[in-house]
């Protein structure tokens, strides 16, 4: 199953905001995306709180997981956003 | 209640003062939405009942995001509705079903086993769980049929009556429709007194009977004095309506530096997290409690020296020539940083905390200072630096060497401990300035946990004990010569402000919007008169006794009338 590991570049970690624009994305991928921290059980990544009770702060290392032929393009553009400053971004825009 | 002719009075604390006039407006408690008869529908119904609950709870919640004013309040609920139509508590209410609950009992234990697993998560997702309690009483009250327990909106301005508000009813809270705030619950330093003294709405709390006010009915509310009124007419409403508006025109129009009647200075400056929180709106004279550990929350590693120095001359380029009091990292086993690697502790308010952390990891405070120093050198401003929990006269003379160490010129101690309040002089014999924090000082005073509902009494900072700790170190700096500051919930309160600077006090520090209404209080009295109501609150048997005696209960002074 191809995997992605990730390192949360948020500063509030995977949390509020992050954590919201996270799950809202994952929803929206066509393929199931499951999310999990070091050896622990992977969560349905499109469900705020198994995300929230991940406790993934920033600079936790997390790891994506997908399957079907949706699930490269899934995991590289979640990849990509846990990998950004989700809050500076906010701070950007608002 | 007092009846007379007039009508009634109740009585609380008043923790935010103003006046108003209105109509009472009742905030159901949630608790009425429990034990309601349920007739149960076969397994598949219920479940689809619960389901369709959530999802309603979770529209809700969407809704109020849509009309809350600040971002922080919209980004709350905002997640708490994406929580309410988490596919997981969805998948929880069916198989509770399938174990033999019906619709309400399922929602509520999804709800229950989900808080759960975000309390064991810990730190700010720990802050989260309140609002799956939330989640369970709306989704409940939609399966039910009958209105959530929340902020009503009657479509006029009124006078908001509650047993006590939680973090998420006051989001919500619009000082434009909600004239005032009485609850029955609740103390001075409660969730509904801090939001109500920010958003400048008078509040009346703890207030005995307040349960039995009807819908509709009309009350004056006095936040300073703690006293509503009904059976009020007409014309006293507005003649009070009149006072309310001559009293924020006044408000408004404050400016300058703080000042008692003739002109003794008592410094007005801002409690502060970061350069975001400085609000050009406000006039003060200054930061007099920087918190930095807004910039070390969340991280695994400490913030590189780059990032601190960044963050520190922020906040000194904005506020050039004014007083700057950078309080170092206040973290330790009560509020816990990953990277301090410190141990789970049984009693963590009792632990090392504060400038105790230094014991284990002075490479830590070491790195702090070196970044305060570079931000100073590279922006020309000579800032204040304190350590917090400082206890004794040795820490007090240690952290001393260290900053002075590094060039920094004006070092003190927060005085949270009645160890370092009692031995005020000796610390200043090593220090430049000490800053006193009422609200932990409360806690370890009277042995009363700061976030216990139930002992607010005790941690009312109106506590004669602990207005003598203050005066320990208000005299101490007069000997001194020192300037003694007070930072904390004691600070913004406009009517203990002429107590302090009676103690000897000698800055003020607070959130911006209670600036204005400590600068009034202040104005209005002699710093003899300030002295003699110091004298009097020392002398009473308890905080009530205290407020009387210092004249806190007398009506304001109006000029216009």
């Amino acid at each position: 199953m191809p995997e992605r590991t990730v390192v949360i570049a948020s500063r509030a970690g995977l949390h509020a905001r992050p954590a919201k624009i996270f799950v809202e994305a994952a929803a929206r991928q066509g393929t199931p995306v499951r999310i999990r921290v070091g050896d622990g059980k992977p969560v349905p990544a499109h469900s705020i709180l198994a995300v929230l009770a991940l406790g993934a702060v920033h600079g936790t290392e997390v790891t994506l997981d997908a399957d079907g032929p949706d699930a490269d393009a899934a995991l590289d553009s979640l990849a990509a956003l846990l990998s950004r400053d989700l809050d500076a971004e906010e701070n950007v825009h608002e | 209640m007092s009846e007379s002719a007039a009508g009634a009075t109740l009585r609380g604390l008043g923790v935010s003062p103003g006046l108003a006039a209105g109509p009472v407006c009742r905030m159901e408690d949630p608790s009425h939405l429990r034990g309601r008869p349920w007739t149960a529908a076969s397994p598949a119904e219920e479940a689809d009942t619960a389901v369709r609950a959530l999802l309603a709870a979770s529209l809700g919640l969407a809704a109020l995001a849509e009309k809350a004013a600040e971002p922080e309040a919209r980004a709350i609920l905002e997640a708490q509705s994406l929580i309410a139509a988490d596919p997981l508590l969805q998948e929880a209410v069916r198989e509770n079903v399938r174990d033999g609950m019906h619709a309400l009992d399922a929602v509520t234990a999804a709800c229950d086993h989900h808080r759960d697993a975000l309390l064991a998560a810990g730190g700010h997702f720990a802050e989260r769980a309140a609002d799956l309690a939330d989640i369970a009483n709306r989704a409940v009250a939609a399966a039910l049929d009958v209105p959530m327990s929340a902020i009503p909106d009657p479509g006029h301005p009124y006078v908001l009556v509650a047993e006590d508000l939680s973090p998420a009813d006051t989001v919500t809270l619009d000082p434009a429709t909600v004239l005032a705030v009485i609850t029955e619950r609740g103390g001075p330093t409660s969730h509904t007194a801090i939001l109500a003294r920010a958003r400048g709405v008078p509040a009346v709390v703890a207030c005995r009977g307040a349960r039995e006010l009807r819908d509709g009915t009309p009350v004056t509310v006095d936040g300073a004095l703690g006293e509503v009124r009904t059976g009020v007419g007409d014309a006293e409403a507005a003649e009070v309506r009149r006072r309310e508006a001559a009293r924020r025109s006044r408000l408004r129009a404050s400016t300058g530096p703080g000042r008692t009647a003739d002109g003794h200075p008592v410094k007005l400056l801002l409690n502060i997290g970061s350069a975001a929180d400085l609000d050009a709106e406000v006039s003060a004279e200054g930061v007099g409690l920087f918190r930095t550990e807004v910039l070390f929350l969340d991280r695994r590693t400490a913030p590189d020296m780059d990032e601190q120095v960044a963050a520190y001359e922020a906040v000194f380029r904005a506020l050039p020539g004014d007083r700057v009091v950078v309080r170092t990292l206040d973290a330790g086993t009560d509020k816990p940083l990953p990277f301090l690697g410190l141990p789970e502790e049984t009693n963590p308010a009792l632990g090392v905390r504060g400038l105790r952390v230094a014991r284990a990891r002075p490479d830590v405070l070491d790195a702090q200072l070196d970044a305060v120093a570079a931000a100073a050198r590279a922006t020309g401003v000579r800032p204040w630096v304190m350590a917090p929990m400082v206890t004794t006269v040795a820490e007090a003379a240690d952290f001393a060497r260290r900053a002075r160490a590094r060039g920094i010129a004006h070092v003190g101690a927060m005085v949270e401990v009645p160890a370092a309040a009692l031995q005020a002089s000796r610390l200043l014999a090593e220090l430049d300035f000490l800053s006193v924090g009422t609200n932990d000082l409360s806690q370890y005073t009277c042995a009363a946990d700061r976030q216990h509902g139930e002992l607010a009494d005790l941690l009312d900072p109106w506590q004669p004990a602990l207005l003598r700790l203050v005066a320990e170190c208000g005299a101490a700096g007069r000997r001194a010569g020192k300037p003694v500051g007070v930072c904390g919930e004691a600070a913004a309160d406009p009517l203990l402000a002429p107590v302090l600077a009676g103690l000897g006090v000698t800055s003020l520090s607070m959130s911006g919007p209670s600036v204005p209404a400590v600068r009034e209080a202040l104005a209005a009295r002699t710093l003899a008169e300030c002295e003699e109501a110091a004298r009097a609150a020392l002398e009473a048997d308890g905080p009530a006794e205290a407020r009387a005696r210092a004249g806190a209960d007398r009506p304001e002074r109006d000029p216009d009338a």
